[in-house]
């Protein structure tokens, strides 16, 4: 793994096509350019045309559209995990296309975030550690450092009582917490959420939705959220519109 | 790659499926305890019948090999010539060794000789009413017989110091003397292959645990011997020796046939029958072995993939947070490994416990091996090899699961 990590710094000193670093306030974050993606199963078909989109820093944007419009497709594109596509995607100032998935895997436990519709947590596990997993895996602070940071995030979410639980005893809502400190345990750049609210009951939505703008607007990370929930893209920074497989606005 | 963290979620998972991992190390448990238990008798009974066997006969036998095919003295006046014999029959020859007492005296002074024995061996009949008993009488010098093949130990009844005050006393291998219904003290008429008949007294009765000695073989005086044979005092026939090392007797033979020009058999040709048995026996506990592992490592191998399937989604998030490939083997792989070591190590004990009482289980061999016991053998090499074997096909088992955990597509899980 350090050997990936030696590499990737290397890289980042090289392709830095912006000239901005990690730190930079209000820079740019995310540069998605000309993505096409093609579903071969049952026939070609283009889902996405052309995307091309940039996210700032600290900004909180949500990705709507009907269903099939491609939105989630371009999520997991924007994610690393779907490596499946034409186009060029960088972050943080590193171009992210042509990589290994090893080295995708090793962007993502540092730079990036997740947070599902069905929670994910890995149910025979306490709370805590998994909030810590990621950072187990990042290997940057110590087990003690890690616990402790494990518990301010957890704080952050009001889930800190509930850190010694087993993860699948908790609520959805609950758990839908827990993995928002998980996705943060690494003070990624960006948070990706695949609909982060739509197994939640009101209330707790409206708990993730102001979690997320106060990691957007104090912390200064990016959110990119799918959602369906009218309310939810209200209180976003931006909305992204999408149309069969194009950015309407 | 972090092992650490790798080790610390196989940990979790292990215990969290507490029944399955158990099934999964019983698999390896059980082939690795049959493995030890199995190899443990076959290499029991292959060295206690080596040992019965090597205590029984010479490390060498020098005797004169008796052939028919040997040069006629026409071929040996016109080597060149073309010559014809029909039938030939072999030579009028004595069967002795020429100068035997003394080449016995010669090697007694080798200092890798234990003893030297030289002996005059014939086939006789035992008469008792009108029915005769084939046997081999051995004349030897009981005391030199004594220090190679531990006389005194195998003697059921009587002694062999009797022999040596009794001119026509014999022993008696036991099983012939209970065919021919004798004990000790009685009388029974020798007859020699030429004819000639002596009344001997019974001295002794004595068991060497091997059929094929105990059913034929009586040993005597050599000057008795020598006298119902007809022959002079110098005769021998055959000259038995037993090394300090028993493997030192395969190349001292080839030097002893050079020397002397007898031919000599060392202790692995002749008994080559169950070297033989050795090498098949050994051949069934390595096939029957892989069966029983590779039948663990299929059970292994089951339950690793319902593991990965089961864990399909939480592999996706570890993924999706960062973990590559590589540390997705590990973490299944370790898993394998657990259940290797402990399944093996496990194994290992209850093969110890069944071989331990199996070795103190009562068997009865009748009068083909004299043993009260199963023989069996703890050799500790076993015991590593059986580890060695479970961790082995439980790493392999355990890597196509882990491998295709590897490969799962985050997204299409994710995705829902």
């Amino acid at each position: 793994m350090n050997f990936d990590t030696y590499k990737m710094n290397k890289i980042e000193t090289i392709s830095s096509p912006l000239g901005q670093s990690n730190g930079s306030v209000g820079g740019l974050v995310l540069q998605a350019s000309n993505i096409n993606k093609y579903f071969y199963e049952p026939e070609k078909f283009q889902v996405l045309k052309n995307i091309s989109f940039e996210a700032n820093r600290g900004e909180f944007l949500a990705l709507v559209g009907k269903s099939g419009c491609g939105k989630s497709t371009l999520l997991y594109i924007l994610s690393t995990m779907d490596t499946d596509y034409e186009g060029t995607l960088t972050m943080n100032g590193q171009r992210l296309t042509g990589r290994t998935q090893d080295q995708l895997a090793a962007f993502r436990n540092e730079h990036l975030g997740f947070v599902f519709q069905f929670h994910f947590l890995l149910p025979e596990f306490t709370v805590l550690q998994n909030v810590m997993l990621p950072a187990l895996k990042l290997g940057k602070y110590s087990n003690k450092e890690i616990e402790e940071r494990a518990y301010q995030k957890l704080k952050l979410v009001d889930m800190q009582d509930h850190a010694l639980k087993q993860s699948a005893k908790l609520s959805g809502g609950q758990q839908q917490r827990v993995a928002i400190a998980r996705a943060l345990i690494n003070d990624p750049s960006i948070i990706m959420g695949d609909e982060p609210t739509g197994n939640l009951d009101k209330k707790n939505s409206e708990v993730v939705f102001e979690i997320f703008k106060q990691i957007a607007h104090e912390n200064n990370q990016t959110i990119i959220a799918v959602t369906h929930d009218p309310d939810f893209a209200k209180g976003s920074d931006r909305i992204i519109e999408m149309s069969d497989g194009q950015i309407v606005s | 790659m972090n092992l650490g963290i790798s080790l610390q979620i196989a940990k979790t998972h292990l215990l969290t499926k507490k029944r399955q991992t158990l099934i999964a190390m019983l698999g390896v448990t059980f082939g690795i305890a049959m493995f030890i238990v199995m190899i443990s008798v076959i290499k029991g009974v292959n060295k206690f019948l080596e040992d019965s066997a090597l205590d029984s006969s010479p490390h060498i036998r020098i005797y004169k090999e008796i052939t028919s095919n040997h040069p006629s003295i026409i071929e040996e006046a016109g080597p060149s010539d073309f010559n014809v014999i029909y039938h030939q029959l072999p030579k009028n020859e004595l069967i002795n060794i020429k100068n035997g007492l003394q080449i016995a005296a010669n090697i007694e002074k080798e200092p890798a000789v234990l003893g030297v024995s030289p002996q005059i061996s014939s086939q006789v009949f035992f008469n008792k009413g009108p029915v005769p008993f084939s046997g081999q009488i051995a004349g030897v010098d009981v005391v030199k017989e004594d220090k190679l093949y531990d006389l005194k130990k195998r003697i059921k009844s009587g002694n062999i110091e009797s022999l040596l005050s009794t001119p026509n006393g014999i022993l008696m291998g036991k099983v012939l003397a209970r065919n021919l219904n004798v004990k000790v003290g009685d009388k029974i008429t020798v007859t020699t292959p030429t004819g000639n008949l002596k009344l001997v007294k019974i001295v002794g009765i004595f068991g060497f645990g091997i059929q094929t000695v105990d059913g034929v073989k009586c040993y005597a005086n050599m000057s008795m011997v020598q006298e119902i044979l007809q022959k002079d005092k110098s005769f021998v026939t055959d000259i038995h020796i037993k090394m300090k090392d028993s493997q030192a007797a395969l190349t001292y033979a080839k030097i002893l046939k050079n020397q002397y020009g007898y031919k000599t058999q060392d202790w692995a040709e002749a008994n080559s029958a169950f070297l033989a048995g050795d090498k098949i026996r050994n051949g069934m506990v390595i096939m029957v072995s892989i069966t029983l592992l590779v039948v663990a490592g299929f059970g292994i191998y089951n339950i690793m993939n319902m593991n990965v399937i089961n864990k399909m989604k939480d592999i996706a998030i570890l993924k999706a947070t960062g973990f590559a490939g590589k540390d997705i083997v590990s973490i299944f792989l370790i898993q394998s490994i657990i259940i290797g070591i402990l399944g093996a190590l496990l194994g290992i004990i209850i093969g110890f416990c069944l071989s331990y009482l199996l070795s103190s289980m009562p068997f009865d061999a009748g009068d083909f091996l004299d043993i009260k016991t199963f023989p069996i053998l703890f050799e500790p090499k076993y015991y590593g090899l059986g580890m060695i074997f479970g961790i082995t096909t439980t790493i392999l088992a355990g890597y196509m699961p882990a491998r295709k955990a590897s490969k799962i597509d985050p997204v299409a899980i994710l995705r829902g």
